[in-house]
């Protein structure tokens, strides 16, 4: 009874991708413009000042880095602002659950759903990259897979968020508190070397910073024993979020 | 979808046995005892706020019972909602189309939920499209469409993978009367195909035309079932005698009928003496005299006054 029924799943994301199909353009448009100009800023910006970092060019440095910024900012402003609009003010969740699906198949087909997309479009930052001179070693082939399961995570945790905040004006708290330090300190833009040691260790809770390490090491073909640790904890992290998001969206919704 | 589970002969479609659900202080459902038998058209009426929408939300396991039980179509409530929302079509009083989504898009995502196999869905969905009268405006936003057509297309929605049941949460509340009309012909359709329908409520009159049985629910529990012309019959005998005049008047008439026994009702500029039958030196001379209706029992038996 409780299990996931891949045709209401499938429900949910036909209904994603239909919605999708209408905006893909102006999204492919900001996925490859975002990098660019990120590229651009900080590749010529702090480029003039720091050659390499870690023995990595500074610019190749931030395009692996963007990677990980658009996996999660896609996914979980996804997560929280679409799902927080369906909830309370379209009611999409209500009609879907008058009919035969459950709150954990609704959570997986809009996490599935946007996930794909995560995979898909983490991959223009590298494209812009290799415009730009960056070489990728074929490990690239890895990369979407390493950002559908960060996204899945990072997603799970927006689908929480809309389903625990009262009003939608809650998610500056989050934005501010959450998102923007889980985003700088995890060595995207400049190296966790350069923090304090605590924020070293704060980094390995950070799951965007196991998907930065794991990107980088795709990229330059420079895996190690640590990555294996990186992936599960990606991975621990995906599941750990959706079933948080299962239980509070169930909790929100059934009363 | 079209596997019927056999239903032992005396298994109702519906079957709630001492249900209730509060939230917090607020007590909605209170010891609801509801049976609503295959092939019928049943009628929940009663006032705002009598538990009817609760009622509706647990049938679908959207709200949990604290206490009771809850069969439909066979199928224990809520461990086996899931197989009851398969066989059964809802309209939900608000509505909840995706308005993202074109009048078709909205049937095809329901007909994925539904379990409709893939050749033949395209048909299913042109089927509601017909049924919700919208074949010409499929492709159309639902953001772009009328009141009225909303309303059939979130109809059609539930019936889809034509159901053996169906539940519509108050179907025409806030719709004109023109709107209203023809979602009765929807409506009374239904009932014509032998589907099962429980439908709330709180406009007396589309209990009247359209149910089979009206069950009048007040303070979350139904305090009267049974055919509209019986109830009348029982509750409010075979006339009401109406009298009008001026406020004082009014309260005097009140005042010498309660005396006397009767029961009655002010509304708007008029006293109405329920179970006015025969002549009797108690009542005025004056007034009007009318059969009694299934209003005078909802007003008597729910002490609301009607809208």
């Amino acid at each position: 009874m409780r299990r996931l029924e891949p045709a209401a799943i499938g429900a949910v994301m036909y209904r994603d991708f239909v919605i999708f199909v209408r905006y893909w353009k102006s999204r492919t448009f900001s996925s490859i413009v975002e990098p660019t100009i990120y590229l651009l800023a900080f590749g010529f910006g702090f480029g003039a000042l720091v050659a390499k970092v870690n023995g990595i060019d500074y610019l190749e440095f931030v395009a692996t880095g963007v990677v990980a910024t658009a996996v999660l900012f896609s996914s979980v402003f996804s997560g929280m602002f679409d799902t927080f609009i369906k909830r309370k003010y379209q009611l999409t969740y209500d009609a879907l659950l008058a009919a035969p699906i459950d709150p954990a198949e609704v959570v997986t087909g809009e996490v599935t759903s946007i996930s794909l997309k995560g995979a898909v479009y983490c991959m223009a930052p590298l494209l812009v990259a290799i415009c730009f001179g960056l070489e990728p070693s074929g490990w690239i082939v890895v990369v979407p897979l390493i950002g559908f399961v960060t996204a899945f995570g990072f997603a799970s945790f927006g689908v929480t968020m809309a389903a625990v905040v009262p009003s939608i004006d809650t998610f500056n708290y989050i934005i501010s508190g959450v998102i923007t330090p889980l985003f700088l300190v995890a060595g995207t833009f400049f190296p966790i070397s350069a923090l304090p040691d605590w924020a070293g260790v704060a980094s390995q809770l950070n799951p965007l910073y196991h998907c930065v390490q794991l990107v980088r090491h795709a990229v330059f073909d420079d895996w190690g024993l640590v990555d294996v640790w990186n992936f599960a904890a990606l991975a621990l992290f995906a599941v750990a979020m959706w079933g948080l998001a299962v239980w509070r969206l169930r909790l929100r919704l059934v009363d | 979808m079209c596997t019927v589970k056999d239903l032992t002969p005396r298994e109702p479609a519906i079957l709630l046995r001492g249900v209730r659900k509060s939230f917090g202080d607020i007590v909605a459902v209170d010891g609801l005892d509801l049976e609503v038998p295959e092939g019928i058209c049943l009628g929940l009426l009663g006032p705002n706020g009598a538990g009817k929408s609760t009622t509706m939300r647990m049938l679908t396991a959207q709200a949990v019972a604290d206490e009771g039980e809850i069969r439909v179509l066979g199928f224990e409530l809520p461990r086996e909602s899931k197989l009851a929302r398969a066989r059964m079509g809802v309209t939900p009083q608000q509505d909840n189309l995706d308005i993202d989504l074109t009048a078709r898009q909205n049937l095809e995502v329901f007909a994925r939920l539904y379990r409709i196999p893939r050749r033949d869905r395209a048909a299913a969905v042109q089927r509601a499209l017909a049924m919700a009268r919208l074949t010409e405006r499929g492709d159309s936003r639902v953001e772009e469409l009328s009141g009225g057509m909303r309303r059939r297309l979130l109809i059609a929605r539930g019936l889809i993978h034509r159901p053996q049941l169906v539940l519509l949460d108050e179907p025409t509340v806030g719709l004109d009367p023109q709107v209203r009309q023809e979602l009765w012909t929807v409506i009374d359709g239904l009932r014509g195909a032998g589907i099962t329908v429980l439908m709330s409520t709180h406009y007396i009159e589309e209990a009247e035309r359209l149910a089979d049985t009206v069950a009048i629910m007040a303070e979350g529990r139904i305090v009267a079932q049974g055919r509209p012309s019986e109830l009348v019959r029982e509750h409010a005998g075979a006339q009401t005698l109406e009298v009008y005049g001026p406020p004082a008047r009014l309260d005097e008439v009140q005042r010498s009928a309660v005396a006397a026994g009767f029961r009655t009702r002010r509304s708007g500029p008029a006293v109405a003496i329920v179970g006015a039958d025969g002549s009797n030196g108690a009542l005025p001379a004056d007034g009007e005299r009318r059969a009694a209706n299934l209003e005078d029992v909802f007003v008597l038996l729910t002490g609301e006054e009607v809208e």
